[in-house]
């Protein structure tokens, strides 16, 4: 009796799975079906699509993929409706991997048509992407410092924002970009020392908190941008950092040119994400901030002191925001306009929430980000058919899918939050 | 030999009340020191003083015959103070060795967390000790019986010889208590000294060396076991003779009133709380579900009073389908409703007490008359009930919150139990009330018994199961176990079943599956 009650509740939990499974099966090989029809046989049959890998001037010369625009998709559609088949009948575990096949086949499909008759190279595509996932790294790795302590951090934006702007100024007054640089960094601490005040000493509501930061930081630099910058123009013309190629490894073709031929700042944020996982889950202050951020009474029962912590991690925080900052500015166009970040903050925050406030994780999504970022530059120059409005939209799009798939299955600080008050 | 440890006149002010006042005690090395006394006597505000997380207004502590300032819990660690508090200090999602560790890290290399050595550590203390624990294991994944041993280790782990177990054994079956007695001798053997808060006579006198009695934020008096018993403590701890027991006549039942069918429901986390239980409880009886924290127990209470979403089974109070009933339409029904956690569930805090005593009927006349309430009528009914319940407020406009815990359960008492009841769904009534409180409300629910209608006592506490109810039934991961008869039972037999031992010995009293059932489990 008991068994047959418990085994009927369990085979209803799966009776959905499988519906699940069906659902997303299915509406896989309708898609399939779909590419197969447009990208496939609405492609020009005599149509070639160029995937570039090597620059003019590199010493390796790779020869470049040409492939047949409507053959290649229809076999890539073939695959997606096999792959969704595969899912009907056996089901895929394993959601990240279904994820990332069914958006690596369909966003191959996309380009391939996309370029058709044309060439693209890959190689920049790809460093791009990198370049542009730094500020959504940086940010992300703010938010998981802060986080981890127990303090939401919502205003990476804001804290971004005025390092742009303050680096900008301070480089080209001083003429010196490392100066700027710093000057950005303590802003960015400044203002979250603002937010660690507010949050930790008088307990204010740390999504408002937040937000207040984010509106000073917006009217703040638009005020002094269109009152003072715009009769200052030589204030707002900081030069931006060279690339630093490193020596030997910069000569690897495609990946030498990806990772090993960037600015400092890059190689920075890429150690710092080593050392944000280093710290957090092997020293002694990582152990400490993260029983803060999940039982912030049971860290001060054994000597920690929770304010303390937080205090630090927080204003740590503001300074790698402010590095993605004066990434925006002084790592690549030297100049700043009026709300540059563009809601990069808040795309870092979910990259953030996507790696489950992990360094690595985060990255991996600060990087799906970035390759959204760039893909929509380089279609706005290929193709028309498209309007450049909505490819502007693919990164919050891209966003916005993504954290709609990982809701439920991260887990954030359990006293996030939450102020800790002593008795 | 001078005591290792002695507290002179300390003294708490809180604002409105005096929590401690002028307490002096002293623990000698090598004993087991009892502090009794009930809830909101100010034992546990004495200890937060003694170990830095309150800051005491007067008086003065010795350790080791100095007298030294206790400002934070880091000091009381240095001075080798170690306490286990009542709602357990660990982190969930961190391994027993990062609990262990936190705040006194090994480090290799400079910086790195050295995890092996610490978890040598542990498992010498555990053999030491017997506590035995898997340093590797998360918090999340062990029993309760066994995160106390962490606690514990964590204490040891820091050296403390001086330790402090708040209320240690609300959490344990009575099997469970008597292990943790036996690592307290053990610690005890080895010289440690050992500072046991408890509200529990058997367990003082099982257990300590001496007693020291508060009542009221001021010492009662010291004793020793051998020169008293528990009758004489009860009168210390109350300030009156208190009947131990509850007066009652045998029950009379009569027509089932809750019928509960194959139930199963489930929890926050979506896996099976209540798995198909199935019982009755008839007017005129009080049916005591028993059973460690954590067994289902709240969410049986929660899913028969509208507040959990019932999986499959079926509930019928009175022959009314009411498997899926919302509260109120519980209430139409006459059930009342004592929560388990009164300030989330059973009260609005910030809310005037004459509202909160209206809040299940405030709808209808003549409280209301459509949509406009009628306050003259509320306040009438709200006096009326304040007196007969005799709850201790300064006025019925008072904020509830202002009220002592006891007279917001008594608030809680007062609203559930006016008018006809025909079912009464109690969880943990008397959670963190005085004796004098509990005693009142075990009296009124016999008096509903009496009265014809018909109980469901869900409680932690097995003495009060044992004293109130008719029949008992056990929970064990979320089934019924077995259902005994109150008069015949003996708490040890309960706490077997509590741990999963069913009468005969047998583990776990699950019946039988058939061979199709089987297969079918299997291919899941």
């Amino acid at each position: 009796m008991i068994g047959m009650v418990a085994t009927s509740v369990m085979r209803k939990a799966s009776d959905l799975a499988q519906q699940q499974r069906w659902i997303v099966g299915g509406v896989i090989v309708v898609v399939g079906l779909l590419c197969v029809w447009f990208f496939g046989f609405q492609a020009p049959a005599d149509a070639v699509s160029k995937y570039r890998f090597s620059g003019g001037g590199d010493p390796i010369q790779l020869p470049t993929l040409e492939l047949p625009t409507a053959t290649t998709n229809l076999i890539l559609s073939l695959l997606l409706i096999a792959f969704g088949i595969y899912h009907l009948v056996r089901g895929l575990k394993n959601s990240a991997v279904l994820f990332g096949v069914v958006a690596f086949l369909l966003l191959a499909i996309f380009l391939t048509w996309s370029i058709r008759g044309a060439s693209l190279n890959m190689t920049g595509l790809l460093e791009s992407t990198l370049i542009r996932s730094i500020p959504f790294l940086l940010g992300a790795l703010s938010g998981i410092m802060c986080e981890r302590s127990g303090i939401i951090n919502i205003a990476i934006e804001g804290m971004m924002l005025t390092a742009a702007f303050v680096s900008v100024i301070v480089g080209a007054f001083t003429d010196n970009l490392w100066l700027g640089l710093a000057a950005g960094v303590v802003s960015g601490a400044l203002i979250a020392g603002v937010h660690a005040v507010f949050s930790i000493r008088f307990k204010v509501d740390q999504i408002i908190s937040g937000t207040v930061i984010n509106i000073f930081a917006v009217g703040m630099t638009n005020f002094l941008n269109l009152r003072w910058l715009t009769v200052n123009q030589e204030l707002n013309d900081s030069g931006t950092f060279a690339k630093v190629p490193i020596p030997i490894l910069s000569q690897i073709p495609v990946l030498g040119t990806i990772l090993f031929n960037q600015i400092v700042l890059v190689y920075v944020a890429l150690l710092l994400m080593f050392f944000v996982n280093f710290l957090l889950f092997q020293t002694r202050w990582g152990l400490r901030t993260r029983a803060v951020g999940e039982h912030p009474k049971a860290a001060d029962t054994l000597g920690v002191d929770v304010f303390k912590i937080r205090y630090i991690n927080v204003i740590f925080a503001g300074m790698l925001a402010a590095l993605g900052g004066a990434f925006l500015t002084l790592g690549s166009v030297g100049r700043f306009d009026k709300l540059m970040t563009n809601g990069r903050g808040f795309i870092a925050l979910a990259a953030m929430i996507f790696g489950n406030w992990n360094p690595f994780g985060a990255f991996g999504a600060s990087l799906l980000f970035g390759f959204m970022d760039s893909l929509q530059l380089k279609l706005q120059i290929l193709t028309s058919v498209i309007p450049s409005e909505f490819l502007l939209m693919a990164p919050y799009l891209a966003t916005m899918v993504v954290l709609a798939g990982v809701v439920g299955r991260v887990r954030p600080p359990a006293a996030e939050g939450v102020p800790y008050e002593k008795q | 030999m001078p005591p290792i440890l002695e507290l002179r006149g300390i003294t708490k002010r809180f604002p409105g009340v005096l929590a401690n006042d002028h307490i002096d005690l002293t623990l000698n090395q090598g004993e087991i020191h009892a502090l009794l006394g009930e809830n909101g006597a100010g034992k546990t505000t004495l200890m937060n003083v003694l170990y830095g997380l309150y800051h005491p207004d007067e008086g003065e502590i010795m350790v080791r015959d100095k007298p030294i300032r206790i400002t934070s819990p880091r000091d009381a660690i240095a001075q080798g103070i170690g306490m286990v508090h009542q709602h357990f200090m660990l982190i969930p999602v961190f391994t027993v060795t990062e609990n262990v560790m936190l705040g006194d890290e090994s480090i290799t290399n400079g910086v790195v967390l050295d995890r092996k050595k610490v978890a040598g550590e542990i498992r010498e203390l555990s053999t030491k000790y017997g506590l035995e624990v898997n340093p590797t294991l998360y918090i999340k994944d062990i029993s309760v019986g066994i995160q106390q041993r962490v606690e514990i280790i964590k204490l040891l782990y820091r050296k403390a010889d001086i330790l402090i177990l708040d209320e240690p054994t609300a959490v344990l079956t009575p099997q469970e208590a008597d292990d943790l007695f036996q690592v307290l001798r053990n610690l005890k053997a080895r010289g440690n000294s050992i500072i046991f808060i408890t509200h529990k006579l058997r367990e003082v006198l099982a257990l300590a060396d001496r007693i020291t009695v508060l009542r009221l934020g001021k010492v009662v008096g010291s004793t020793e076991p051998k020169n008293t018993n528990s009758a004489e403590l009860a009168r210390m701890m109350v300030g009156r003779s208190v009947i131990l027991s509850v007066d009652k006549e045998a029950a009379k039942p009569k027509d089932v009133v809750l019928n509960v069918q194959n139930l199963v429901v489930r929890d926050e986390r979506h896996s099976i709380a209540i798995n198909d239980v199935s019982f009755q409880v008839r007017a005129g009886e009080v049916l005591g579900i028993a059973g460690v924290q954590g067994n289902g127990q709240t969410e049986l209470a929660q899913a028969l009073t509208g507040l959990r979403h019932v999986e499959s089974g079926r509930v019928t109070v009175l022959g009314h389908e009411t498997t899926h009933a919302t509260p109120r339409q519980l209430f139409e029904l006459d059930v009342a409703h004592v929560p388990e956690d009164r300030q989330q569930d059973g009260l609005v805090m910030s809310f005037p007490v004459e509202d909160n005593l209206v809040l299940n009927e405030y709808y209808r006349p003549p409280f209301a008359k459509g949509i406009v309430l009628n306050f003259d009528e509320i306040e009438k009914a709200a006096a009326e009930r304040v007196r007969e319940f005799d709850v201790r407020t300064p006025s019925i406009f008072v904020k509830t919150a202002n009220l002592s815990g006891g007279n917001q359960q008594k608030v809680i008492v007062a609203r559930e139990f006016t008018g006809p009841i025909k079912l009464l769904i109690a969880s943990q009534p008397t959670r963190g009330l005085d004796v004098g409180s509990i005693e009142y409300i075990h009296k009124r629910i016999v008096e509903k018994r009496d009265a014809g209608a018909a109980v469901l006592l869900v409680s932690n506490e097995l003495d009060e199961i044992m004293s109130l109810s008719d029949r008992i039934a056990v929970m064990y991961k979320g089934q019924i176990i077995d259902t005994v008869n109150a008069a015949e039972t003996t708490k040890e037999a309960l706490g077997l079943l509590m741990a999963g031992v069913h009468g005969d010995g047998k583990t776990p009293a699950l019946q039988p599956q058939t061979p199709e059932q089987k297969a079918e489990t299997h291919h899941q």
